[in-house]
């Protein structure tokens, strides 16, 4: 019998193993000595002293939480009230309009790519800042609308209803009853929007312009040309980071349960 | 009625963002691959099927075949790596599933580039891999695994195995597990219930891993590029190519559309089976 457990958890352990080597292998690297090689030769500080001492990256990080913030705020507007909106009334269209709004999320990223560059090009939008929002708003929308969606699906109805009864005007009704039962929902979509925008390397790389870099687009330019342990650096900071965002918002949605 | 006027009030952004940014560029599309190209740069206005028929040769319908296969290896392998991890996932006791999950979120989280550039660091000659390969004496010379096909390939399994796993652990979990004791109890093997029981009962998660890895991996053009050099071109580099190197819009704007039918009949096809199979909105169960 013991042996049915111990089977299913060394596969589990083992693929598990497998998913963080490579991150592994980015942090032991960002302290090794030599440029160049991939033999170890000794641990050093210096590589994460010249990171700091580089001003651009602080800028495309900058660059890349503005985004973030930005495309998942609007996302969280457009998404939120769309759902509330489809969910109160039978629209006409409203479902080839769902469907059109998550093609950002189901279509290949590189098409998004390609038509945004064509788009925005057609219409004479400079391209930086401002069409990387609306090209990142647009695949942020549906992590919030889906969400929201799922979630109101699910709702009693006749709490809203009860409080429109007793006098309650709709916004009213909306704000006390509504929003505080959807807003885990609103909370998770935004956090997964902004993980994807940060995480965004072929739709940024079309549609930015040429001063405006984002910490993935500078990744993915320092991985094609020369790579340094600087490159190593950066990598390791971020997942500090990521790693600090993922346990806080995991702490989160566990309090809300 | 003044609830009507409300819900189409809010429902307007969502609306006009999406017909103009969604519907309005897919359009342009459309009409650009019918436009032949400019002499250097830009498109004119002259229609044209060129485009389309560009596509017919071999080189590019190689592409095409090349990314198919690409892609079904990596949705297969998905599927070999993926299902059993969900399966086993689910029959964990409740808090050693939440801290799987947890561990599985992670790397999830993490910068895709980052992981990417782990498997880099693992690939390059005389690497770690080659390292413990040859410290173990298994092979003698550096494999030089960096730009070759199983680099690309190990890199799309390790970007898209999650979305597998998270769909197949969702429906598992919501299994009725005492189904798979009753045809116990009634003589069927383990086997046998697995296939008569479990797996019909954990298609649906299945089928949503499936669309979840298959379609993104047509598109993943940055691992083909990091991974596999110049070496392997997929429908995604292709265009990226023509895009940004060759300036031939119109083209990459053809190819587009027919990397956008493809995925649209996957999903056509995709949407009818799970209906035949009475899944409900599993769209992003995986995901969250």
């Amino acid at each position: 019998m013991k042996k049915h457990v111990f089977l299913p958890n060394l596969y589990l352990g083992l693929i598990l193993v497998l998913m963080y080597l490579p991150i592994l292998m980015v942090i032991v690297y960002s302290f090794n000595v030599s440029k160049n090689s991939s033999m170890w030769e000794g641990f050093t500080f210096s590589w994460y002293k010249e990171l700091f001492a580089d001003k651009s990256m602080f800028e495309a990080l900058r660059n890349s939480l503005i985004l973030a913030l930005l495309s998942a705020g609007s996302a969280v507007v457009i998404g939120t009230l769309a759902a509330v909106g489809m969910a109160r009334t039978k629209l006409r269209g409203a479902g080839a309009m769902e469907y059109l709004a998550t093609i950002p999320i189901m279509a290949p990223e590189i098409i998004l790519g390609m038509v945004f560059l064509a788009f925005f090009s057609l219409l004479g939008i400079p391209f930086g800042m401002l069409t990387l929002v609306i090209s990142h708003t647009a695949f942020c929308i549906p992590y919030v609308f889906l969400l929201v969606k799922a979630r109101l699906a699910g709702l009693d109805k006749s709490y809203a209803e009860a409080a429109r009864d007793l006098g309650a005007s709709q916004i009213r009704a909306f704000l006390d009853i509504t929003m505080p039962s959807i807003l885990p929902a609103i909370l998770s979509g935004a956090l997964l929007a902004i993980a994807m925008s940060l995480d965004d390397v072929i739709i940024s790389v079309f549609v930015t312009g040429v001063n405006t870099n984002t910490l993935p687009i500078k990744i993915y330019t320092q991985i094609k040309t020369g790579i340094t342990p600087k490159t190593n650096a950066l990598c390791t900071v971020l997942f500090g980071f990521t790693m600090l965002l993922g346990i806080l918002s995991m702490r989160k949605s566990r309090r809300d349960l | 009625m003044k609830s009507k006027s409300g819900a189409i009030a809010a429902v307007l952004p969502m609306y006009i963002f999406t017909l103009a940014f969604v519907l309005g560029p897919l359009i342009y599309m459309l009409v650009m691959s019918f436009l032949a190209r400019g002499a250097s740069w830009g498109i004119t206005t002259e229609v044209t099927p060129r485009n389309y028929l560009h596509i017919l040769q071999p080189a590019y319908l190689k592409t095409f075949t090349q990314s198919l296969r690409l892609a079904l290896l990596t949705t297969g392998l998905a599927i070999l790596f993926g299902y059993p991890f969900g399966y086993f996932m689910a029959r964990l006791s409740p808090k050693s599933r939440d801290r799987c999950m947890l561990l599985l979120i992670i790397p999830f989280w993490t910068n895709s580039l980052l992981r990417l550039y782990g498997w880099m660091i693992i690939f390059r000659a005389n690497g770690p891999l080659d390292v413990f390969l040859m410290g173990l004496n298994i092979t003698h010379a550096p494999l030089k695994l960096l730009y070759t096909y199983p680099a690309v390939a190990v890199g799309m399994i390790y970007a898209l195995l999650p979305f597998m796993i998270y769909s197949v652990y969702a429906s598992a979990e919501k299994m009725d597990w005492s189904l798979v004791e009753a045809s116990r109890d009634l003589g069927a093997s383990s086997f046998r219930a697995f296939l008569t029981v479990t797996l019909p009962l954990t298609m649906p998660g299945l089928y949503s891993g499936i669309i979840l890895t298959f379609i993104p991996s047509m598109g993943l053009y940055f691992i083909a590029d990091l991974l596999g050099g110049n070496k392997i071109v997929l429908v995604g580099n292709l265009i990226q190519e023509q895009l940004m190197r060759v300036h031939d819009w119109p083209f990459a704007a053809a190819l587009s559309v027919i990397l956008m039918l493809m995925t649209t009949l996957f999903l056509f096809v995709y949407r009818k089976i799970t209906r035949a199979v009475g899944s409900a909105d599993s769209k992003l169960e995986g995901l969250v």
